[in-house]
């Protein structure tokens, strides 16, 4: 009660609540505190770690699947209709749906929810729209803490549906446990379906609005690239055709996601994958602390501004540059 | 470790009239302004509203209605959210609003109303000055 005089109070400082007990509250299924624990971590306030030092070993029990694909797919859709299956075998599910910020303003308009209504309140989903905040890759910063929070929470399932992808962005693949790739008819000629990248790294695709002309053409098109493949793995991607807005599909969907599931409990791979992903996620946060400590460094000493004239003057050029500016550290580390 | 706080609002149409042109105009000029907007689309329940805005964080709140039963589902809002801890949240009403019923609705819990003609940028400023 206190707490809320002070924060009645001091109304510009949402700071002031203890992250502790945000944590605790999450830990719960508190709504509100599951809600406002994200955005710490969204906003990186100075609490965000301390908080998610707590979160952390209450991870690892949800299942983490990925929704990927090009914008108008039909993955909010998709998402909305899994979550409507799941919930019906008594499933907790959390969801993370991404959409693009404004690289002009940082501004987002979030829309994904307009097509999740079926589950909007639905006891045990929730939902949060994050905006990408600029991120590349299809994943917002903080989307995988975000999973980990409604893991922590205790959600069964962790759906986590990508920005519209073009070929490239391929970061849910270091974020989910599987990932399904939807794809919808009408979309490019065959030779899409050999391109490396987002082709590569779906665990399962699915042809959405597979009503429409030009599904079995897909499907075909998919399973030829699969064929060429020189090194079979154990698990062969399979195709599934929905048609999202009619329910239909769905279940065998939620079937294959399973089946992959149990596939890689059996071959010790979820583990191996997991591992893989906590390895990627100290690299990338080490690598965005040092790259913070070197702007930190460059911009104080107003050294940078002098070397940046040099080069434009022609009497410096940027690779010696470079050498000045990391040089010493390599010599920190010796 | 810390940045500028991105505000975060929802757009949302209680009630049951079909028009959410005048909200996709605000949703868009917010976006143009820096927010991270939350649209969930035509002919939600004070439920579904409530429930999202709680779930999304949100700032602030806007609610459009043109059907006329504001004086109903306005009050209903506010009261869920008072209900279930969301009552720091900045609601604001636009619409077709009557004059006379605005200071029930104020009553209610509805901090500000902003009538047709209204600029995006007196809305997006007001919501930069008001939200927590």
């Amino acid at each position: 009660m206190l707490l809320q005089h002070i924060l009645f109070l001091f109304p510009g400082h949402p700071a002031i609540f203890d992250a502790m007990d945000l944590v605790n509250g999450a830990l719960k299924g508190n709504i509100r505190d599951i809600a406002r624990l994200i955005s710490v971590v969204e906003n990186e306030l100075p609490e965000a770690t301390k908080a998610m030092q707590e979160i952390f070993p209450h991870t690892g029990k949800a299942y983490t699947v990925g929704f990927t694909g090009p914008p108008g797919a039909g993955k909010s859709t998709l998402v909305d209709k899994v979550t409507v299956h799941l919930c019906a075998q008594e499933k907790k599910v959390g969801i993370v749906a991404i959409d693009p910020s404004s690289p002009f303003t940082g501004g987002a308009l979030l829309g994904d929810r307009i097509r999740m209504r079926d589950i909007a309140t639905e006891n045990g989903v929730f939902i949060r729209s994050v905006s990408t905040r600029g991120c590349m890759g299809g994943l917002s910063q903080a989307a995988g803490d975000i999973a980990k929070i409604l893991d922590a929470a205790g959600k069964d399932f962790v759906l986590i549906e990508t920005v519209g992808v073009g070929q490239d962005e391929v970061d849910i693949f270091k974020t989910a446990d599987t990932s399904v790739l939807v794809l919808m008819p009408g979309a490019g000629d065959d030779i899409q379906s050999i391109k490396a990248g987002i082709m590569e790294i779906a665990d399962i695709f699915v042809v959405n609005k597979a009503d429409r002309e030009g599904a079995d053409a897909l499907v075909t098109s998919i399973r030829q690239m699969l064929d060429l493949n020189p090194k079979p793995s154990p698990w062969r991607p399979p195709i599934m055709k929905t048609v999202a807005v009619l329910d239909q599909g769905v279940e065998e969907l939620i079937v294959a996601i399973n089946e992959h599931r149990e596939f890689l409990v059996r071959n010790g791979l979820l583990a191996v994958r997991r591992k893989e992903r906590i390895k990627a996620e100290i690299i990338r946060l080490v690598e965005r602390r040092v790259a913070k400590i070197i702007q930190q460094q460059i911009r104080q000493n107003g050294r940078f501004e002098a070397l940046i004239e040099k080069v434009v003057a022609r009497e410096e050029d940027p690779y010696s540059c470079i050498e000045r500016i990391v040089g010493p550290l390599e010599e920190v580390k010796s | 470790m810390s940045k500028e706080k991105i505000i975060r609002v929802m757009v949302a149409k209680p009630g049951l009239d079909g028009h959410d042109r005048g909200a996709k105009v605000i949703a868009r000029a917010l976006r143009d302004a820096g927010m991270e907007v939350i649209y969930t689309g035509l002919r939600q329940t004070p439920e579904q509203i409530v429930t999202a805005a709680l779930q999304e964080d949100v700032d602030a709140l806007l609610l459009s209605i043109l059907s006329g039963a504001h004086n109903h589902l306005f009050p209903k809002i506010t009261q869920l959210l008072r209900e279930r801890g969301g009552e720091d949240i900045l609601v604001i009403g636009g619409g077709v609003i009557p004059p006379d019923d605005i200071p029930g609705l104020k009553n209610a819990g509805i901090k500000e109303i902003f009538g047709p003609g209204t600029s995006t940028e007196t809305i997006a400023h007001y919501i930069k000055e008001n939200v927590r």
